[in-house]
């Protein structure tokens, strides 16, 4: 491997609590500034998300207090149509980038990344601080819409043009919301070019001695797979990003075509294109889909592993087709387009890599379901959860089927359907894959252990709860629901609103038991049982061999040499039924790699 | 501070001289020529305004009567009226209702507060379209409470609701409380106008403005004619 | 725990099919020529998202329950055949699927937009804007007027820019909120959009497409079912997008004939 004693004194702990704590240069200390970032994203999301249930299952009824977070978007309470599709708005783009994409890639990542190596840090610290804090004020960028101008933008996470591009007189949030909508976005994808950069050279140039690229676990190799996919995506939408600031600041038309008519005023652009920006949006976005859930699949892989004691079936075929995954998710784009007015041509063409995708996805399921099979399964809140991110990730993988294909995305496009399908596969499966990994590296980070009571209520609540909420939206769908509407005026719609009132209540219930989790992760940060040694549930791979919590420069400066492929369970060593890759022991292995 | 009651006890003497020797301009409003045809409004896409209209209305950009008379042109008096800067202070509301705008043209004074109201089932949209002023654009869903508002500079304003296209009307924001707008039969009539020499201006939404000098001297009723060309399209 | 797992996953899948199976929410019946292939589709492919659904919930709960809290003295097992056969079973079984459903499929697509309109195909013009969609008939001259965007003047309801002053062709151009059309004849509809994205769903036509600006897109089918049916946006176009739709009136030709004369009054 490389040299890695030239790292060795390349930066000495700090002191100072700005450099300690807020500038950190430490990976470590970034990863959870990413998670406390996602965490009150995720929160901010949710609260808009009952706002929206409770609007759509009890249209006229006044919410009381939504006054007060704006007077004119919910006059007496009583949600506007505009005011409905803001929060919509944020709730979309906060979920998708600033909790899918920040927790189980940016945050985890950078925490378990360099240690899963072997490595020190990073090794460009101050990238990665910078990744963090353009991250963070994206964030504030985004939320200050919700009090600058006349709210946020109301065009909806994928902004389509040419709304996104004309301006205010397109309807409130269209103007000033627009521009922070961009640049927020923007930002973030600065903050996650430099993140990729870090990632991939940290898997590539940071690996110590004896950790060949397969004998790093699957969660490093997730996070290196999304941090190439990253890389390239996030690469599209920024400029896409400035394009359209251009459009409302410079006087450009990138986006808007002749001869636009809004209010009776033929609009003052001309000459640009309205699909040009689904093009490089869905260029971004189809890959994004991956990014959140990549992570995932390496990390429910990785705690399965540990809590099956045996490893997965195969570890070169799931690296594999996490791989395949990454490369065909370019390519699949255009089925986010089929009904757009693209050419009906590119339609058929985007259909059938949209089918073969449903290979190595199928592949990934049938090898973490197989090999439970003859495993010693270990049931706590960490295994639940990713079982239980198997079962959503079958269940909205399934409706992929369906929108895959052109002739019946007629029927189901821009329908709940498709709500849906993005809500269980790329929503919940990757919020169960997020939960997974802090109820499983909760004691490294913090020392502590998480209550496995409070854990498991609740893991119970929310798997039976995203079923309720999401299993419903297919249904709707199918009864050609249209999605985005902020009431239910047509005739046809009117027998589904019982449906959309169970909904709301099992969205509130499954909302209500993420407080539990918000409280179990603070009560348990400060006064949970102490993690009983430095490898509580007796994993293998790097980050269980050092320190709890580990050490400014991760391994105390010693530098591990790896012995062993990363998943040595079902044998018998001097400390139990596995071996740690650090550990120079030899011994004979139960199951070997195919 | 103190001098402003003395001030105001003057004012109130001064209008009340004034009224003593008020005196009126009323008149009537006509077309000559064909005025254009007003298309009957389809409001099948929203069937809860639909069923308020037995008959379908028809569009209000020219709103005839019987002798040619021409309805909603304000009439108001644009030069020459001493502005006293006195806000009306009774509420004037604005009503939403069967999808149409009750009154089709809202005058005012300028700063003064009006209600905006929704009596249908259905959001409103309620967008202004100004020049001058500052822009808005406010849904109102029903039950949700009146949305109050007030203009601080003379424009006449077109208003539109981005939800129901055909919904189209006017605020006359005028720096005077002198106006008063046609009605059926095209009559007008503007009352307690103090000595003077004025400048009366009657605005129409398609055909435009005309003006007319008239000259008060006393407790008297002057009349004041307008006709206005119409045309086919 | 893991065996009240598996049952409650069990009990999930099954509870999730019951609405399928019994079409408790299901697409409204076809009224169009070209919408039986796309539910044929449909069909098919619920039956094999279904399967691998069911079965994918079952074997992991199965899994689950046997193999939590194993015996102390349990023994690790691999799954006979290992990765490789379930990697030559996701090639074999899947993609034959996906293959089948993508061949299949495409007919179904190509019936819709891979084919031209017929000659005699009605021509009828659908204008999207903020919200809502006009419908422009071409009157007896068989000629749609030109239109002129700076005309557009919706409080007049001239929402396509008309200028019959000058132009002949627009004088008897019939511009319409609801679209009527007669049943069993094939429309060519011809999709402008006047400002932003919006899209024309009809959930009975099996018909869904975009507007796009600055780009006209058309449509052809025909309806074969006489009735009233709901035209609805699914395009995100600002804040009156839930309320955005019109009403198609499939009619006879009698009525049809009737319904024009109605509009060429109303005019």
């Amino acid at each position: 491997m490389h040299d890695v004693a030239a790292h060795a004194a390349h930066h000495a702990p700090p002191t100072s609590f700005i450099r300690k704590h807020v500038f950190s240069l430490d990976h470590k200390v970034i990863g959870k500034q990413y998670y406390a970032l996602a965490l009150v994203a995720a929160f901010v999301g949710m609260f808009l998300s009952w706002f929206m249930r409770i609007h759509l299952a009890w249209n006229d009824t006044a919410i009381p207090g939504l006054q007060l977070l704006s007077k004119t978007g919910a006059p007496g309470g009583v949600m506007t149509p505009e005011y409905y599709l803001q929060l919509m708005t944020m709730h979309g783009t906060i979920m998708v980038f600033f909790v899918l994409t920040t927790a189980p890639f940016a945050a985890f990542g950078n925490y378990f990344l360099p240690i899963q190596v072997g490595a020190e840090d990073m090794p460009f610290p101050h990238f990665n601080m910078m990744s963090f804090w353009v991250t963070f004020v994206a964030f504030l960028v985004l939320m200050s819409s919700f009090i600058l101008g006349d709210g946020p933008t109301l065009g909806g996470w994928t902004q389509y043009a040419p709304l996104n591009a004309v301006g205010s007189v397109a309807g409130p949030g269209q103007g000033l919301g627009v521009v922070l909508w961009a640049t927020s976005i923007g930002l973030f994808c600065v903050g996650q070019l430099l993140g990729s950069l870090n990632f991939i050279t940290t898997t590539l140039d940071l690996r110590v001695k004896g950790m060949s690229l397969m004998r790093l676990p699957l969660t490093a190799w997730a996070w290196f797979i999304t941090s190439c996919m990253g890389l390239t995506a996030f690469a599209v939408l920024m400029p896409a990003c400035i394009l359209v600031i251009l459009d409302h600041v410079a006087g450009t038309s990138f986006f808007v075509a002749s001869n636009l008519v809004i209010n009776d005023q033929v609009q003052p652009h001309s000459g640009g294109s309205t699909l040009l920006w689904q093009h490089l949006f869905w260029f971004f976005g189809h890959p994004e889909v991956y990014i959140a859930i990549v992570p995932g699949l390496g990390i429910v892989s990785h705690i399965l592993i540990t809590n099956m004691r045996k490893p997965m079936l195969s570890h070169r075929t799931l690296i594999y087709s996490m791989g395949a995954l990454a490369v065909l998710s370019y390519m699949v784009y255009g089925h986010h387009m089929f009904v757009s007015g693209m050419n009906p041509f590119s339609s058929l063409a985007f259909s059938f890599p949209t089918l073969v995708i449903t290979i190595p996805s199928t592949i990934v399921v049938l090898v973490q379901v197989f090999s439970l099979y003859g495993s010693k399964l270990r049931i706590n809140s960490a295994s639940l959860f990713s079982l239980g991110f198997i079962s959503m990730f079958v269940a909205g993988g399934v409706s992929g089927f369906f929108l895959a294909q052109p002739s019946i995305d007629i029927m189901l496009h821009a329908t709940y359907f498709v709500v849906g399908h993005f809500h269980m596969v790329m929503g919940v499966a990757a919020m169960f894959g997020i939960f997974a990994g802090t109820y499983f590296w909760f004691p490294k980070m913090t020392g502590r252990m998480m209550n496995e009571t409070l854990g498991k209520a609740h893991f119970w609540l929310s798997f039976v709860g995203a079923y309720c909420i999401f299993m419903p939206f297919h249904y709707l769908g199918l009864a050609g629901n249209v999605r985005r509407y902020s009431s239910f005026v047509d005739d046809f719609l009117q027998p589904l609103i019982p449906v959309h009132r169970f909904i709301t209540v099992a969205a509130l219930l499954t909302g209500a038991a993420q407080l539990i989790f918000l409280y179990n992760l603070i009560h348990s940060r400060f006064w949970g049982k102490l993690a009983p040694n430095d490898n509580p549930w007796e994993a293998t791979s790097l980050e269980w061999s050092t320190a709890t919590p580990p050490p400014f420069d991760n391994f105390g400066g010693k530098h591990p040499v790896v012995y062993h492929d990363p998943y040595q369970y079902g044998v018998q060593s001097s400390v139990g039924d596995y071996v740690m890759q650090t550990s120079p022991e030899q011994v004979k292995t139960e199951s070997d790699e195919q | 501070m103190r001098r402003k009651p003395i001030l105001i006890a003057l004012l109130t003497l001064l209008a009340g001289s004034s009224l003593m020797f008020a005196g009126t301009v009323s008149g009537k409003v006509t077309y000559t020529g064909t005025p254009a045809h007003q298309k009957a409004i389809d409001m099948s896409k929203e069937p809860s305004c639909a069923k308020q209209h037995a008959t379908p209305i028809s569009t209000e950009t020219v709103v005839t009567g019987a002798n040619n008379a021409l309805e909603n042109v304000v009439v108001y008096i644009s030069a020459g009226a001493p502005d006293e800067g006195q806000v009306p202070t009774q509420a004037i509301t604005y009503t939403q209702k069967g999808c149409q705008y009750l009154p089709h043209v809202l005058p005012m004074h300028v700063n003064q507060e009006f209600e905006i109201l929704n009596d249908d089932q259905t959001s409103h949209n309620i967008h202004p379209l100004p020049k001058v002023n500052i822009e808005w654009n406010k849904s109102q869903p029903p039950g949700s409470p009146p949305i109050k508002e007030k203009y601080d500079k003379a424009e006449f304003i077109e208003v539109k609701c981005n939800i129901h296209p055909w919904m189209h009307g006017y605020f006359a924001v005028l720096k005077t409380s002198h106006y008063d707008v046609s009605k059926e039969g095209g009559d007008f009539k503007l009352p307690n106008l103090p000595p003077g020499k004025y400048t009366l201006t009657a605005w129409h939404e398609k055909y435009g403005t005309q003006t007319a000098d008239v000259t008060i001297t006393g407790n008297e009723t002057k009349d004041v004619n307008f006709t206005f060309k119409a045309t086919a399209y | 725990m893991a065996k009240f797992f598996a049952i409650t996953i069990i009990i999930i899948a099954i509870a999730s099919a019951i609405p399928i199976l019994r079409h408790t929410w299901a697409p409204p019946e076809d009224i169009s020529t070209h919408g039986a292939l796309i539910d044929e589709q449909l069909s098919e492919t619920m039956a094999e998202a279904g399967i691998s659904f069911l079965a994918a919930q079952f074997v992991l709960a199965f899994f689950i329950w046997k193999f939590s809290n194993p015996a102390p003295d349990a023994k690790l097992k691999n799954f006979p055949g290992g990765a490789k056969g379930l990697v030559i079973a996701a090639f074999l079984v899947v993609g034959i699927e996906v293959m089948a459903l993508g061949i299949f499929g495409a007919k179904a697509w190509a019936n819709v937009y891979l084919t031209p309109p017929a000659a005699d195909a009605m021509p009828i013009q659908v204008q999207a804007g903020q919200f809502a969609f006009y419908f422009r008939y071409p009157g007896p001259d068989g000629k749609f007027g030109a239109t002129h965007p700076e005309l557009i003047n919706e409080g007049q309801q001239n929402y396509y820019g008309l200028d019959p002053e000058h132009d002949v062709d627009a004088r008897d151009d019939i511009v319409a909120a609801e679209m009527a059309i007669p049943v069993n004849k094939e429309i060519h509809l011809l999709m402008h959009s006047k400002d932003v994205g919006h899209s024309f769903y009809v959930r009975e036509l099996r018909v869904q497409q975009d507007f796009v600006p600055g780009l006209d897109v058309s449509l052809h089918f025909t309806a074969t079912k006489v009735g009233k049916y709901e035209i609805v946006c699914t395009q995100l176009c600002g804040l009156g997008h839930y309320n955005m739709k019109a009403y198609l009136e499939v009619l006879s030709q009698q009525d049809f004939d009737d319904w024009m004369k109605k509009e060429t009054a109303m005019q």
